[in-house]
Order: structure tokens, then sequence, then C-alpha cells
């Protein structure tokens, strides 16, 4: 089939971005969207211009590195699908396709599609972790886990760190991505000692990186991957004002 | 040929070498340890656990991956489970037994005491994860769950829905990110190892390249280790991530180390198959699914009707056919092979005929669907993403596809290459699964190197190192090495021919793949040498890289790690045709019994192929370590 592209191209985070058109005569219908952007790069490379950049490793939808705004949707129409596992089956011949980077003021822009995302990783710093040294660990079975339990923390526990919440809400919050490892380890008693520090910790590094604040709109939920759910952010501001009071 | 390779094997009884090793092991007092600063490459489960250890022990550590977050390297892939010999299904386990499953899986081809000291420590593992947060499946009464997987006959894997490597991964990715918050390990993302640099013949720092800025920078220290993961990728379509790559251990090779078996690659039986030419990678499907799948292909190759049509009669299960003892969960290898075997014979189903068919109608009728959803549901999910195909109505079609590098730097017993002061773990070193890999092992290796090996066999090493001053980046050495990687980037970027590395890079693929992949021969491996001559020929020649090296330039980067397969691959294919026998998952057509299995020839290969670098891709010189068994005697691997 027939895609016309209109891509964000950006030299680096200094330079100013704008769209640019391309126009792939051959695309399939199974290949995946990232294989269809390989194939317009090879095209670019061989003329001499600079290809797309974009995130992307595992394409197996776990590894959480790509992501990009298709048709103003990240990770594109599809619900709870990365960008790499998007088929072009989702769309049809003739479509005129946006492609664009995440935007938030906390992911700054590398190049084209590429942006940087430590400030997620500056937040799990903060307090993303269950204070256990290697060595220290007693035998596992001495922690019994409900089947129940251990399956609510999974859930939580599934973000793959995308920022596809902070790039579908309308604030640039990071609610969606820091309530839920804030949840994971609260519902498990190995990490439920430390909770009250790490909440606010995590929530205080979380305004500090420049994401907004949480107004309940629930856009996030819809465009992540993984479907983690909006009940995590209601648990993590629980947490966070009894951890205030309590302090 | 010399046979000078000191493995540092401890003395005593096999069961009794690890403890000894530790209660001789040199320390270094926490006060002299902030002194001493260590280099960590890559962030998986190798290289993450190994750097929060360090850092927790007091050492200062740089963390480097290629990835814009630690969080991302390929253990997050990874799916299936974790081996442990927790024995709490009372089925008969023990460390013993997982140690001999090991050792017969892979062919009696690794060394005794690094397979024993991996069982050893491996329940360990499943305590240090499960203290982390990790959430491993549980039973209703709250205690942890186990399944079995190919290639054994108990319980052992423990396991995390389908995701274990990325719950694991986050449990070590969280403990670095620990001491990155005390200060003690420092984070280098999007930077890229592109060389080794030793001062007087050790290792003492890396050139590496910010892949945001292009800054090419040097990083000293007092011991270098490595922890990159597979190589794979190689063979261009494969499970692995597209960053994958051989360039870290590969330049160090160039710089001294050794590289051991470097043609043992897995290729994993249930992966979804090639559907054109533009695809970029192949997609796992954890063998978990063996446990309730069930394999066959028709019995006619000139079938044309839908899976859901062909009569039970009409239908070969050839693997409960062949091997009835494991049927669908024989070992990886073997699995393959079948496969690959069905498919040559013209029995492959889908458009391609280059697939087979995973059933799961019987254990959805025993089991009931929400069973099935509960072990599987998100690995059908994927498969309905990539496929737009719903696998609780008709099979799954799977096919094999390279998956894991059982080859690697070679390492002594301290985990450290034969160059002093560069270690490697994980699946960057040819570690201890021998010629095969068992299913749940790797996870537990890179993470019992990490947690629980390097951080007494480094301080070992680190305990000399004391005496030593800071590495100096300004020494000659790091002159000549920076200069060396950016004249190399220079010349790729001049070449200005027209195909992409990406190109080049699937031609490799595929001559790799038909070559040296799955079955070997003499002819083939011959053929295949010429033609990777001819190939490193062109890309020299021919090459285009847009841009220059000081922005972010993907392709230069594509470019560097190409450079690197050209040349390994001549020497995967030079050690395959060097070994006169099959074992594990290397098969050499010319050496199997009159059934079609691989014929080990104990007599004269009972050793591991440690190759030196001797300037130029085609020279290699081979060093061997022989292999000695002191407590199994080798036995013919079978699995009917
Ligand atoms: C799809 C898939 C499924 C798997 N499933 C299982 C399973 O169920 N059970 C099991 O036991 N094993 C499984 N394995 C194998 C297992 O996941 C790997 O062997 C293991 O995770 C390797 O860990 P590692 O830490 O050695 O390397 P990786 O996790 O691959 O990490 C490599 C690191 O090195 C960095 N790096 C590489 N090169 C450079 C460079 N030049 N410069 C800077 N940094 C660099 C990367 O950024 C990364 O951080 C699976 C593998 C795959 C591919
Ligand atoms: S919460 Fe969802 S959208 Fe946000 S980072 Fe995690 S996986 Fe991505
Ligand atoms: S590339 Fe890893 S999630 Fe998409």
């Amino acid at each position: 089939m027939k895609i016309h592209l209109k891509i964000w191209r950006q030299k680096d985070s200094q330079s100013k971005g704008g769209f640019k058109e391309y126009t792939l005569d051959d695309v399939h219908q199974e290949m995946s969207f990232l294989e269809m952007l390989d194939t317009l790069n090879i095209k670019l490379v061989k003329k001499g211009e600079h290809p797309v950049e974009f995130d992307h490793d595992c394409r197996e939808g776990i590894c959480g590195q790509c992501g990009v705004m298709i048709n103003g949707i990240a990770h594109g129409p599809l619900k709870n699908t990365t960008t790499c596992q998007l088929h072009m089956r989702s769309f049809k011949d003739g479509d005129t396709i946006y492609v664009e980077p995440f935007k938030a003021a906390a992911f700054p822009v590398v190049r084209d599609l590429k942006i940087n995302r430590s400030s997620l990783d500056h937040i799990i710093t903060s307090g993303g972790y269950v204070s256990v040294d290697t060595g220290q660990a007693p035998e596992a079975n001495t922690i019994p886990i409900t089947n129940e339990i251990a399956e609510a923390a999974f859930d939580s526990a599934a973000c793959i760190g995308c920022g596809a919440c902070v790039a579908s809400c309308k604030n640039s919050s990071a609610a969606l991505f820091t309530s839920a490892k804030i949840t994971q380890l609260e519902l498990l008693p190995q990490g439920k000692k430390e909770t009250r520090k790490r909440v606010v910790a995590m929530v205080n590094q979380m305004e500090e990186e420049g994401f907004g604040h949480c107004t309940n709109t629930e856009a996030c939920q819809v465009e992540c991957p993984e479907d983690i759910s909006v009940l995590n952010i209601a648990r993590m501001n629980y947490e966070y004002n009894k951890s205030k009071i309590l302090n | 040929m010399k046979n000078s390779l000191n493995t540092k094997i401890p003395e005593g009884p096999l069961s009794e070498k690890w403890n000894t090793y530790k209660k001789k092991a040199k320390l270094v007092s926490p006060n002299n340890r902030k002194k001493l600063e260590v280099i960590v490459v890559g962030t998986g489960l190798a290289g993450a656990s190994a750097a929060a250890s360090l850092a927790e022990m007091g050492y200062n550590v740089k963390s480097f991956c290629f990835q814009d977050s630690p969080r991302r390297a390929h253990s997050v892939a990874a799916q299936g489970g974790v081996n442990a010999a927790k024995n709490y299904k009372n089925d008969g386990d023990s460390v013993f037994r997982m140690f001999y499953d090991t050792l017969k899986g892979g062919d009696f081809r690794s060394r005794e005491a690094n397979t024993y000291r991996l069982a050893e420590c491996s329940a360990n593992l499943i305590d240090q994860a499960t203290a982390q947060g990790v959430p491993f499946a549980r039973e209703y009464s709250g205690y942890l769950r186990n399944r079995s997987f190919g290639g054994v006959q108990v319980s052992r894997t423990f396991y995390a829905r389908g995701q274990t490597g990325q719950q694991l991964l986050l449990g070590s990715y969280q403990a670095l990110m620990r001491q990155v918050n005390t200060g003690k390990v420092s984070l280098y993302a999007r930077h890229e190892m592109l060389d080794l640099v030793l001062i007087d013949g050790k290792a003492k720092g890396i050139i590496a390249r910010n892949l945001d800025t292009g800054n090419v920078e040097r990083h000293g220290a007092h011991a270098v280790v490595l922890a990159t993961g597979g190589f794979g990728k190689i063979y261009y379509l494969s499970t692995l991530a597209m960053g994958c790559n051989v360039s870290a251990i590969w330049r160090a090779h160039k710089k001294g180390a050794f590289m051991a078996n470097p043609s043992w690659t897995q290729i994993h039986p249930t992966c979804l198959p090639q559907s054109g030419e533009y695809q970029s990678k192949l997609t796992l499907m954890s063998e978990s699914l063996r446990n309730d799948g069930r394999i066959w292909v028709p019995k006619d190759k000139n079938e044309t009707r839908k899976a859901n049509d062909i009569p039970e009669e009409e239908r070969d299960y050839y693997l409960e056919r062949k091997y009835p003892a494991f049927g669908n969960l024989a070992p990886r290898d073997i699995a393959s092979r079948s496969a690959k075997e069905q498919i040559d014979e013209g029995k492959g189903v889908g458009e391609l005929k280059n697939a087979v068919y995973l059933d799961f109608s019987r254990a959805l009728k025993e089991y009931g669907k929400d069973v099935i959803v509960e072990r599987y549901g998100n690995l059908f999910s994927m498969y309905k993403k990539i496929t737009d195909i719903d696998a609780y109505l008709e099979p799954m079609k799977i096919s094999p596809a390279a998956h894991f590098s059982m080859g690697g730097l070679w390492v002594d017993y301290e985990l450290m290459t034969t160059i002093p002061g560069l270690f490697a773990i994980g699946e960057a070193n040819f570690s201890d699964h021998g010629a095969n890999r068992l299913g749940a092992n790797s996870l537990l290796q890179a993470c019992v190197d990490g947690y629980f090996v390097l951080p007494y066999t480094l301080q070992n090493f680190l305990a000399d190192e004391i005496k030593n001053p800071k590495t100096d980046i300004n020494h000659p050495e790091f002159d000549k090495a920076e200069e060396a990687v950016k004249k190399q980037m220079e010349g790729f970027l001049a070449t200005k021919g027209n195909k992409t590395a990406e190109e080049f890079h699937k031609v490799l693929g595929s001559e790799l793949y038909d070559k040296c992949g799955l079955s070997r021969s003499k002819e083939g491996l011959e053929k295949a040498i010429e033609n990777i001559r001819e190939l490193r020929k062109e890309f020299k020649e021919n090459l285009i890289v847009p841009g220059d090296a000081s922005e972010v330039n993907s392709e230069l980067e594509k470019a560097g790690r190409v450079a690197d397969y050209m040349e390994i691959a001549e020497l995967m294919c030079v050690d395959a045709l060097q070994r006169e026998e099959s074992c594990g998952a290397h098969f050499r057509i010319e050496y199997q019994t009159e059934e079609g299995e691989a014929k080990r020839d104990d007599a004269n290969f009972c050793y591991s192929s440690a190759w030196e670098w001797n300037k130029d891709p085609s020279t290699p010189i081979l060093n061997k370590e022989n292999l000695t068994f002191e407590t199994v005697t080798p036995s013919v691997r079978s699995y009917k």
C-alpha cells in the first residue's frame, strides 16, 4: 500500500524542528510500524540523507524504549500496544500519518523522534526500591504472599517505563508511572515498611523533574501499553497524604 | 596450538570448591574499597547486579549501557523463568541434580566446577530477588510456585507470569538506582564502549562514545567488567534486541582476551516465523508454552487444509513420536533441529512453509480456557498482536530462530579473562552452559555471576590493586585507543559507497544461518569463510554512512557493530570447522548416529576452544582447555 508520512525532524535539542513529508509506495500490511520506518530510512541513507532517528531496541513490546506520537496518539491507534508492536494493517492504503516525538518538558528531544527520558530514572532513583543489600535476603518462602496480592503487585510492576502516560497527559504528569512503582512495593510485605519515606521522595522528585500535576483526566491509562490502572494514582495520593500527616 | 590455560579451579571435592575459594579469597578493607574504581559495561541482569553489589560493598562503580535507561537491557525480554534447586516441590531436586542436568544439557562440554557453582548459588538468587520485591508466581497458600522447563524432569523453574526477565531486571535495576542515589554508582546511559585500554598488560579503562552527543570519552578504573550480553543478533533475524552486539567483547578479544567456542549458538525452537524480507527480528514465544502445547506437522507434505480441519490421524506429533520420555519438552537443540528437518522435508506450514504448529487444543479441553489464560495469557495476546491470529481457536505457527550465545570470552573460575583485570560475566562469557544451554538457566547465570560470584573474585583481584594509584586517562595508551576509535569512524564515513550497514548485516546473517546455524558441514563452512571474506572486502569499499561522528548518528553506530560481526563471523566458522564432532547445538552433519543424533567425540574433542587474536581475522590461534569430569562420566545424551 501507499503511505504518506509527515515526520517531525529536529537536528538536536537546541534546533527548531518541523514536519517533513515522505511517501512510501511499497508498505506491506504485515510490516510493523518501525519496519516501515526502517524502509524509509534505507531509502534516505542511500540518497545520502540523515535517516529519521527514533528510539527502539527489543521490538517486542517489553523494553519500553520505543514510543512516538502517531496521529496525535501515544504509540498509535491500537489500545495497549507499544509502537514496535503496531503493524501496518492498522492503516489503509493512501493514509497520511503524522509522526512526532513524545512531548513533555521533562522529555527533551535528542534528535527527530528520539527523546531523553532519564527523568523517569531519577524518580526511581529517589526511592523506587526495597532497601536490601545483596546477601541480606531471608529464605524466600519465609515471606508468604497470597496469590491475589502477588498478582495485584504484578499488575503494577508490569510498567515498561515508556512514558506514553506522560505524553498523553495534558499536564505532562508522570503520576501513572510513579504510582505504579509505589503501589507494587506497598502491596508487598518486603516493600511496605518503606512506603512513607518512598512515597514522599518519589512524588517530590516527580515535581522536581518538571512533570505536571495529575488532574484525574485518566487519559494515561487509555494509552498505556500495559493498561496500568489509574487506581494506582488514587493509592499514591492516599499514601502521600497519609505520610504527610504522619511525618 | 598451546595448552597453557590456567583455569584456577580450587582443589578439593566438587561440592567444596566454592567454599574453599571463598575461605581463601583475599579481602579489601572497607576503608580501602572507596579508593578503588570499577567499570561495569552493561546493565542487564549480570551488569546491574554486579554494579549494585559492588557499590553496596563500598567500591566506586561506573556503569555503562547503550540504551537510554539501564532498565532496557535485553534481559528484560526473557519470558519463561529462572531455575533454582530449592526442591520446593519435593520431587527429587538437589544441587547435584541441577548440576547434572545442566552438564548433560550442555552435552558435557562445560567446566564442571563452574556448572556446579551455578547450581549451588541458585537458591540464593530466589531469596535475593524475592526480597527486592520481584512478584514471582505464588500458590494460593502464599508460597512460591514452580513449573518444569525443557530438558529436565523436575519442577525447578520460578517465574513471574511471562515476564520473568523484566521483573528480575527491574529488581536489579532498582538495586542499581539505589546505589546511584548513594553516589556510589555513576551512570552512563546511551554510551557505547568502543575499545578497551590496557596499561602494562592490564585492563585499565575503556573508550566510550556518548551516543547523544557523539563525544568520544575516556574512562579509567582499577578493573573492567564486561557484562554486554549475547551476540546472537549476528544472524540478523534473531530473538535479540536491535542494539545487541559483539563489539565490546570483540574489541577486548583484539586486545588479547581469548574467545571461547564462538560458534555455539542456541537456536530457539519456539519463535514466530519470518513473514517477509523487511522483517527486522523474530519474536520468541516462551518455551514454557511447550508444557501444554503440542508440536506437530501434517503427515502429508501436500496438505492444504487449515490446521483445525486436519484429523488427528493425519498429524505427526514428531517430538512425542521420536522422544517419548520428554516429548514436547525435549531440549532446545533437539526441538529446533527436528523442526528444521520437518520444514526441509517440505512439511512446513504457513504461507512460506517455514513453520510448524504448536497446538493447545488438548490443554484447553483438559484445563479450560481460564487456566490457559492465567498461564500464558500475555503470550497469547502478544501472538495476536503480531500475527492477528487467535491462538485459543487455532494452533500457533512457530519456527526456530537464533537466540543465545553459549560462546563468549574465555574466563577462568574467577570469571577473569586472559587479560588481567578484565572480567566477563553473564552471556558475554563462555559460561557454564557447555554446548547447549538449558531453558531458564541463563537468567540464573547472569544473576549468579553478578550478585554472588564476581563480588568475591573481583575483590580477590582488587586486593592487589590498592597500592596502585587511580588510572591516568592521559596515559599514552588512552591516546592511542581514542585515536584508533576515531580513525575507524572516519573510515566508515569516508567510504561513501551505496549499501547500508543493515543491508550488509542481513546478507551476513543469512549466510551464517545457512552454513553455521542448526547444522554445519565442512563444505558449507569452507564456503562461508570464503563468502565472509568477500563480504568484508565489499563492506570496506561499499558502505554508506551519512552525516558525521559529532552528532546522533544511528547509522554510524550500526556500522561499527556490523564491522565487528564481519570479523567474528569468520572465527565462528573456523571454530565450527575445527571441531570435528557434533555436540549440543553444534551439529556437524558428518558426525551423527544412524538415528540422526549428535555424535560426540570425547576422545578427541573434550575441550573448550579458546581462540587467540593474531593480527588478522583469518589467522586465529587455537588454545585448548581440556575438560575433566571428576564426579560424572560423560554419557551419550539421550532424551528418548
Ligand atoms: C527473548 C529472550 C528470552 C529469553 N528467555 C529466557 C528465560 O526465560 N530464561 C532464561 O534463563 N534466559 C532467557 N533468555 C536468555 C537471557 O535473557 C540472557 O542470557 C540474559 O538475560 C543475559 O543477561 P546479560 O546481563 O548477560 O546481558 P543483557 O541483558 O543483554 O545486557 C547487556 C547489557 O550490555 C550493554 N551493552 C552491550 N554492548 C555494549 C557496548 N558496546 N557498550 C555499552 N554497553 C553495552 C547493553 O546496553 C545492556 O545493558 C532469553 C533471551 C532472549 C533474547
Ligand atoms: S505507566 Fe504505562 S504508559 Fe506510563 S510508563 Fe508505565 S507502561 Fe508506559
Ligand atoms: S522496542 Fe522495546 S518496547 Fe518497543
